[in-house]
């Protein structure tokens, strides 16, 4: 069975035909090209494929493509746009070195912004609850978490 | 060796299905009625399409109820709350009435899963996939919630104790819709707590879960219940355990003595998390950790 689906994605719209047995991350990959989001187990445990839906993170995976008729999707490519600068997450992230190979990081970017994004002042274990949803294959753990605090403060002196 | 550019080993695409999207409980209902058993209601979906991506599921008609707005949101009624089945799992989490209220619930809901899982998972589907290691079954069992179901000859109202028959078996049948969770206001001086113990901290189906709430007055026990998770066909009370608890005052030897009491009343097997043995030693470990954590907190109480 194919269906019309409407998806508005880092704030443009689409238009897609698709089989409704894809999920989002099928259609975010495939059909639109944003590949930076990750399919790593297809089954919501490893967290590559975090995306916000309505401003909040799921796995990709995890979501029909029709269910997400009509929302309102960012995926790692619009935390931040071409020509403008990178989000604090993502400064954070490069100066901190909480990047090995890469894979997991689209997520992770994710679900740390989600997290600034409802408290500016995360304790350590808010940020590991937080983040208890993406794996690390490198195991680089301890960088991320200090990248996700250096976020933390980047935000906080943005906002005083 | 690399394999030259094959296609990766399938992760299991999910198979072909006609999908529906009713926008009333009534509609759903005619359509769940009308295709039986090739029908499937699709929630939050993070127990479903893992299901039919391991080939264990395949619907013919996949029903999304997730656009039906009134199994959606938690109120205050008839001295106590409702739940409705669509709630998601953070939303509970994150509620300050159930914080309050149920504390256990509180608890559990913040260790199901990931908080990407607990954005879309609901309560309506942790209930109705029936795993015996179901997060938010041994809360609800304590707070002896009731649950509305629905079907084509009207709603019914299930005790949690009767809901469960076996490990992904309830009483819903085909056609049935579980509406929303009755959860009654607890009694005065009544203390409750949820503890998960798994092999991580996070991401885990527990090896043991532990529910308890005692209504404590002077130290002594009025009213106790005790749930336990994942050490049986489905999530169970221990009564014999309650029973060596309640009307007494509690201390240290009547918290021994329940331990082990409940211990007996789980019937664990032995899988790939852990063995029979370990799991009825850990039910002793965090039924006592448990009723002592309620202890100290009705005697905080008391003091301050
Ligand atoms: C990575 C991962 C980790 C997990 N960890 C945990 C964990 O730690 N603890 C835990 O308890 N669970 C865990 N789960 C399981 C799952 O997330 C929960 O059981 C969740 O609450 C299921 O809700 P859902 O809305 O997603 O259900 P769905 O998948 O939508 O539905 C589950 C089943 O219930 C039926 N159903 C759903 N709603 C209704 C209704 N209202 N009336 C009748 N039938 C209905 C569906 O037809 C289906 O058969 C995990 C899942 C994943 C993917
Ligand atoms: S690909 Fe979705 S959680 Fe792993
Ligand atoms: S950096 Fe390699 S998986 Fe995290």
């Amino acid at each position: 069975m194919k269906q019309r689906i409407k998806l508005f994605v880092n704030g443009e719209a689409y238009d897609i035909y698709t089989e409704t047995n894809r999920t989002l991350l099928d259609v975010l990959r495939e059909d639109l090209e944003l590949t930076g989001t990750k399919r790593g187990c297809d089954s919501g445990e490893c967290g590559a494929c975090t995306v916000l839906l309505n401003g909040k993170p799921v796995n990709s995976c995890l979501i029909l493509a029709p269910e997400a008729d009509g929302q309102n999707i960012v995926t790692v490519e619009g935390v931040s746009r071409p020509n403008l600068p990178l989000h604090p997450v993502q400064e954070a992230f490069i100066e901190k070195w909480a990047i090995q190979c890469g894979f997991c990081t689209p997520g992770m970017i994710i679900s740390a912004k989600a997290l600034l994004d409802r408290n500016i002042e995360p304790s350590e274990e808010e940020i590991k609850q937080a983040l208890a949803g993406n794996l690390c294959r490198c195991t680089g753990y301890v960088k991320i978490i200090e990248a996700v605090k250096a976020a933390a403060e980047k935000v906080r002196d943005g906002r005083s | 060796m690399f394999n030259g550019g094959a296609p990766l080993p399938d992760m299991g695409s999910l198979p072909q299905f006609e999908y529906v999207e009713p926008s009333t409980l009534q509609h759903a209902l005619y359509i769940l009625n009308r295709y039986g058993d090739s029908a499937c209601i699709l929630a939050g979906g993070t127990d479903l399409l893992v299901q039919m991506r391991d080939g264990k599921k395949a619907p013919k008609y996949i029903v999304n109820i997730k656009k039906i707005p009134q199994l959606e949101g938690i109120r205050f009624e008839k001295e106590g709350v409702v739940i409705g089945a669509l709630t998601t799992v953070n939303t509970i989490h994150e509620s300050k009435l159930v914080k309050e209220m149920f504390p256990a619930l509180h608890q559990a809901a913040g260790v199901l899963a990931s908080y990407q899982v607990r954005n879309r998972a609901t309560i309506g589907g942790n209930l109705c996939n029936a795993s015996p290691a179901a997060d938010l079954a041994p809360p609800l069992l304590i707070y002896e919630a009731k649950l509305k179901i629905v079907g084509a000859d009207g709603e019914n109202e299930v005790p949690i104790e009767c809901f469960f028959l076996g490990p992904g078996k309830t009483v819903i049948e085909r056609g049935m819709v579980l509406k929303e969770i009755y959860i009654p206001k607890p009694k005065e001086n009544t203390y409750s707590i949820h503890l998960k113990f798994g092999e991580r901290r996070a991401m885990e189906c527990a090896i043991v879960n532990v529910a308890a709430s005692m209504t404590i007055e002077d130290s002594l026990c009025k009213d106790v219940k005790i749930a336990l998770g994942s050490v049986a066909p489905t999530p169970i009370r221990a009564k014999t355990a309650e029973a060596e608890v309640c009307g007494k005052k509690v201390d240290e030897e009547v918290i021994e003595r329940a331990a082990e009491a409940a211990a007996k009343d789980s019937r664990p097997i032995s899988d790939i998390r852990a063995s029979a043995e370990y799991r009825r030693e850990m039910v002793k470990v965090f039924v006592k950790r448990a009723l002592r954590s309620l202890l100290v907190e009705s005697n905080m109480k008391d003091a301050g």
